[in-house]
């Protein structure tokens, strides 16, 4: 397949992300900045591996943070009850791992006996029970509250990774080389490393049996693909990487709750930026995750500031007030399924390519 | 073993599983005034997620969309009907005839607004993406979150609160036995509304027209019939249930939040696929099955209340992959 304009573009905001993405703490040097670039480089890897389920094969799973909220747990609990240490973190990212790779084999079993479509409505439920029961069990997960605790001791901002002569904190460009920098370089790498091995099993003979299920299953199990197998496998896989992205979210925030790391918000926020996106490309994950994340930070102002100046007409201030942006959002959502199946990395891809 | 079964078969078959619950409750529980409290309002709780229910049903089997937007029928109907109530709320007072006129006023003002919504729905947000189950769940779940942030700009977060007619207030008491007022009519309106839609499907025409579509569509549609027509009564049909079944609802809670669609819509689901998508005997079987549970479960192990109707689910999938009795496709 030749090149077309639009794969050039797509390739060159990728380049221009993942520079960003990788000079971030140079280029802006305020907290909530970091944060920001944080939360896209872990929903770039959450957004990723929901593709890999519903882009590249086909499946509609509504679990999803369920498995991120297993890894994110998992690394809180073992933080709060065995102190800050790397083995706390490797424990509890193991254990989050193996409880998403237990759940994801059982739901895929059961999954087998049922219908497709079932499918979708059993990930809800399954999703909405372990949320009630992260909310109930309060000893172990705080309940609503959720859980504060210390990341490692190389996380902490006091921690200093190189110091000049005074013994002070080195500085480049006018940024400390504290722990902070560590923390975002953690985060930054690890998620870059999930990203690669999801594109190179995307591009891998894998990937294509998974494209061929998503396109005809009944001829995919025909040619000789156990699809039932490959299904169960790609859930294991997705559920696994999500959550290992929730273990490095919980690290790097130092708090885990229901809102940050399982409530239904966040299911609805990754299919959203799958879908802005687009569909069947790793890219588009970025691309989704990098909008949806920069304007839930940013959008919110620019609404409040709308809402302010429409404060006249009535019901209008209300639907733009900074809390109804999902409300935009849902109806971009719907005409984007409508006009732009493809998403925005889809679409731009197929541009100046003969269908 | 075949003998068995057949002897089972003529007693009810599948029919038979809220009996034997019951019968099992009764033993585990022994105290029969607290047993027949609990399947009242098991059997209350039921019938209201049957109506919810119903509509989702009845538009998969009829028409193969899986409507992940349901649930905003239901709160919208609960937010109309305490609307309607919190302002009617002189009539409340004034008497047995105001209040239940009142009643009346604000369960139909429910039910028009979900005809009124469900024709919306049906021919701006699903006529585009019928055949395509993908889009059609992303779709329906786009409209699902604009419903929900319209009830938030509308009704606010804060829970709002439903005044109930003073006469369904109370509880009844014979001997020992107590039984809230309010949920005796609720298994009563089940009741009469799942009569109402077995006549419907079984003795009138557009029923025998309903019925076959939900088994071969083309069929239907080959013999010179305009199935399309009939999805469109059939969605409305199905969202004024589940507004219905949602202002049942908030008269029984008293208390609403916009949360209420979301999480009911778990039961919905649940139900809907116990009893097997497609069809309403089905669906008013699993909506039993999962009332007395919840409530049984929530009296003899509330730890185990939360997780009670997934390990049903999982169970019954187990045994009959397609539900307990679906629609014949």
């Amino acid at each position: 397949m030749k090149p077309t304009y639009g794969t050039i573009t797509v390739k060159t905001a990728m380049l221009v992300i993942a520079a960003l993405l990788l000079f971030a703490p140079f280029l802006f040097q305020d907290i909530r900045a970091l944060e920001v670039a944080a939360r896209i480089c872990i929903f770039i890897v959450l957004v990723a591996s929901y593709d890999l389920l519903i882009g590249y094969t086909g499946i509609v799973s509504f679990a999803h943070t369920m498995f991120f909220g297993f890894g994110a747990y998992g690394s809180a609990i073992a933080l709060k009850q065995m102190g800050p240490g790397w083995d706390a973190v490797a424990l509890g990212t193991l254990v989050g791992v193996a409880l998403s790779l237990v759940v994801a084999t059982a739901i895929g079993l059961i999954s087998l006996r049922v219908k497709a479509i079932f499918f979708a409505m059993i990930t809800l439920a399954a999703a909405s029970v372990v949320l009630v029961l992260a909310s109930q069990l309060s000893q172990i997960t705080g309940g609503e509250d959720g859980i504060t605790y210390r990341a490692p001791d190389l996380f902490k901002p006091a921690t200093k990774l190189a110091v000049d002569e005074d013994g002070k904190v080195l500085r480049w460009f006018g940024v400390a080389l504290n722990g902070k920098l560590a923390a975002y370089y953690f985060v930054f790498a690890t998620s870059l490393v999930m990203f690669l091995v999801m594109l190179r099993i995307t591009v891998s003979p894998l990937g294509t049996v998974l494209k061929a299920i998503r396109e005809n299953e009944a001829r995919a199990e025909a040619i000789g693909y156990r699809v039932v197998a490959y299904r169960t496998f790609v859930f294991c896989l997705s559920a696994a990487i999500a959550s290992l992205a929730g273990s490095v979210y919980a690290v790097w925030l130092k708090y885990t709750g229901p809102d940050t790391a399982l409530s239904f918000a966040i299911m609805i926020d990754i299919l959203l930026m799958v879908v802005i996106g687009g569909m069947g490309t790793m890219w588009g994950a970025v691309i989704g995750a990098v909008l949806m994340v920069m304007a839930q930070y940013y959008l919110r102002d620019l609404m409040g500031a709308a809402s302010e100046a429409t404060a006249a007409i009535p019901l209008l201030p209300e639907l733009l007030a900074p809390d109804r942006w999902l409300f935009w959002l849902g109806i971009i959502f719907i005409l984007l399924v409508y006009f732009f199946p493809k998403g925005i990395a889809g679409t731009l891809m197929a541009r100046g390519r003969r269908a | 073993m075949t003998n068995l079964s057949e002897t089972l078969g003529r007693w009810g078959g599948v029919n038979l599983l809220p009996l034997a619950l019951a019968a099992v409750a009764f033993v585990l529980i022994g105290a029969p005034s607290s047993w027949v409290t609990l399947t009242v309002a098991g059997l209350s709780m039921g019938m209201m997620v049957f109506l919810m229910a119903s509509g989702l049903s009845l538009v998969f089997g009829l028409m193969d969309v899986l409507n992940f937007g349901h649930s905003a029928f239901i709160s919208f109907g609960a937010f109309v009907a305490a609307t309607v109530l919190a302002a009617l709320s002189t009539w409340l007072d004034g008497g047995w005839m105001l209040a239940s006129a009142a009643l009346a006023l604000a369960l139909l003002a429910a039910i028009a607004f979900g005809l009124a919504a469900g024709l919306f729905f049906e021919t701006v947000i699903i006529r585009p993406v019928y055949r395509d189950h993908l889009r059609q769940i992303l779709i329906t779940m786009g409209a699902l979150i604009v419903s929900e942030q319209i009830i938030l700009a509308v009704w606010g977060g804060t829970p709002v609160s439903v005044p109930r007619p003073a006469f369904l207030e109370g509880a009844w008491i014979v001997g020992d036995v107590s039984m809230e007022i309010y949920r005796l009519f609720a298994v009563a309106l089940g009741l009469a509304v799942f009569a109402g839609l077995m006549v419907l499907l079984n003795r009138t025409r557009i029923g025998l027209l309903i019925r076959a579509g939900v088994e071969n569509r083309e069929m239907v549609e080959a013999l010179g019939f305009k199935i399309n027509r009939l999805f469109i009564g059939v969605f409305m049909l199905g969202s004024a249930l589940a507004a219905l079944g949602g202002a049942m609802w908030a008269g029984y809670e008293t208390l609403i939040t916009p949360a209420l669609g979301g999480e009911m819509m778990i039961v919905v689901f649940i139900v809907v696929i116990i009893g097997g998508l497609g069809s309403i005997d089905g669906t008013l079987l699993g909506a039993i099955i999962v009332g007395l549970t919840a409530n049984y479960i929530g009296y003899l192990a509330p730890k185990l209340a939360l997780a009670s109707n997934m390990i049903l689910m999982m169970a019954i999938l187990m045994w009959r992959p397609s539900g307990l009795r679906p629609a014949v496709k």
